[in-house]
């Protein structure tokens, strides 16, 4: 590394800034196109089900959906209000 | 049976068009006998890039609608043996296109063809749907830059999931990485994503790598394929592509940015 190449390396390069949020971007992007269609739907009814009894908000609900080579693990998460 | 290619990207203005004439004619230039279809339904530009724009009679359309047949549409190239364009339609728009109409064009074409060359409108609906329905190969065209990376793995997944191919569970469509307007000396700044970077996120077979260049921009004011100019860069990569389409391993050239004087290195101009 020359001289002038180690102040160049320490000016912040917006290259790597980009390259890693396009990897968390296109990671995400693509978990979502592999889920089932009815998720949304299916998602949403349950909520509204918990609503029935619970005042929540949807922000308050997490929804992850794992696929391992021979299952699926659907994960609900609620935050009901303490 | 011709082997049906599209040319596809997502996102506007990475260089489709630019692409499907240089990647076209390359493959004529080879002697394969080959078609470049215009898939961009209202906004023909094909033409312009092939230079074949006052020979325009019938169109696309006309085709799909049977107001003409293909050899009345079909336009030679002038300066290439084996090379044809079919242009389309200006005033018509996407909705023209049937999966039918489009199907029923494709296998007549490849009853003689080697080649069939779809350049894709942009975008991921219908249009874009349309133009790689069919596809045996797709020629991913990106940009190193945020948005166009990240149009192009939206259109694998719809080439994964969408394509015939993929609807009938037969091989898949196969991808191939064109990264376009790359700029060696920015990327040596750290001011633009590498090829390393954009092949590591997409995470497909890399088929070129064309420098951003002037001569594509006379290319285009001349109407003449940026492939047929062998003294610039962007022309040579065009040819380094189509021979690793078909099959061969060539290095990659124009990757780094021309070495600077010692003068220049000091003072970081
Ligand atoms: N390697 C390159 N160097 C410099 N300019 C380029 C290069 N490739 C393409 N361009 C320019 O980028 C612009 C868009 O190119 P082109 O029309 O091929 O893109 P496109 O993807 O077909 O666009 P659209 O999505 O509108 O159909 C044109 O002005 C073209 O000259
Ligand atoms: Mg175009």
């Amino acid at each position: 590394m020359s001289f002038i190449d180690y102040f160049r390396a320490n000016k912040t390069n917006s290259a790597s800034v980009a390259k890693e949020r396009l990897q968390i971007i296109v990671a995400h992007e693509r978990g979502k196109r592999n889920q089932p269609d009815y998720l949304p739907a299916m998602q949403q009814e349950i909520i509204d089900v918990i609503k029935k009894y619970v005042a929540i908000d949807d922000e308050q609900v997490h929804v992850t959906l794992e696929n391992t080579d021979n299952c699926s693990v659907f994960e609900l998460n609620v935050t009901l209000p303490g | 049976m011709a082997k049906i290619i599209v040319v596809t990207s997502g996102k506007g203005g990475v260089g489709k068009t630019t692409t499907s004439a240089a990647i076209g004619t390359g493959l004529a230039l080879k002697g394969n006998k080959t078609v470049i279809i215009d898939f961009d339904v209202g906004l023909r530009n094909l033409d312009l890039i092939m230079g074949c724009e006052r020979r325009v009679v019938y169109d696309f359309v006309n085709v799909l609608n049977n107001e003409a047949n293909l050899t009345q549409t079909l336009i030679k190239d002038k300066r290439v043996e084996n090379l044809f364009v079919l242009p389309a339609s200006q005033t018509r728009d996407k909705d023209a296109l049937t999966l039918e109409g489009v199907e029923k064009v494709l296998n007549e074409l490849s009853e003689t063809f080697d080649f069939i060359i779809c350049d894709s409108p942009a975008g991921i609906e219908k249009g874009a749907q349309m133009a790689l329905y069919f596809a045996d190969e797709a020629i991913v065209v990106t940009n190193p830059e945020v948005s166009s990376v990240r149009d192009s793995d939206r259109i694998l997944g719809i080439l994964q999931s969408k394509s015939k191919r993929a609807e009938q569970g037969s091989e898949p469509v196969k991808e191939h990485l064109l990264l376009t307007r790359y700029n060696p000396a920015r990327v040596e700044e750290g001011e633009m994503l590498s090829v390393t970077d954009v092949e590591e996120i997409l995470a497909i077979p890399l088929m070129g790598v064309i420098p951003e260049s002037e001569a594509v921009l006379k290319a285009s004011n001349q109407g003449e394929p940026v492939i047929h100019n062998q003294d610039a860069d962007a022309g040579k990569a065009y040819s380094d592509a189509v021979d690793r389409l078909l099959g061969e391993t060539v290095e990659f050239r124009f990757l780094t940015a021309p070495k600077k004087g010692i003068l220049k290195r000091l003072i970081g101009a």
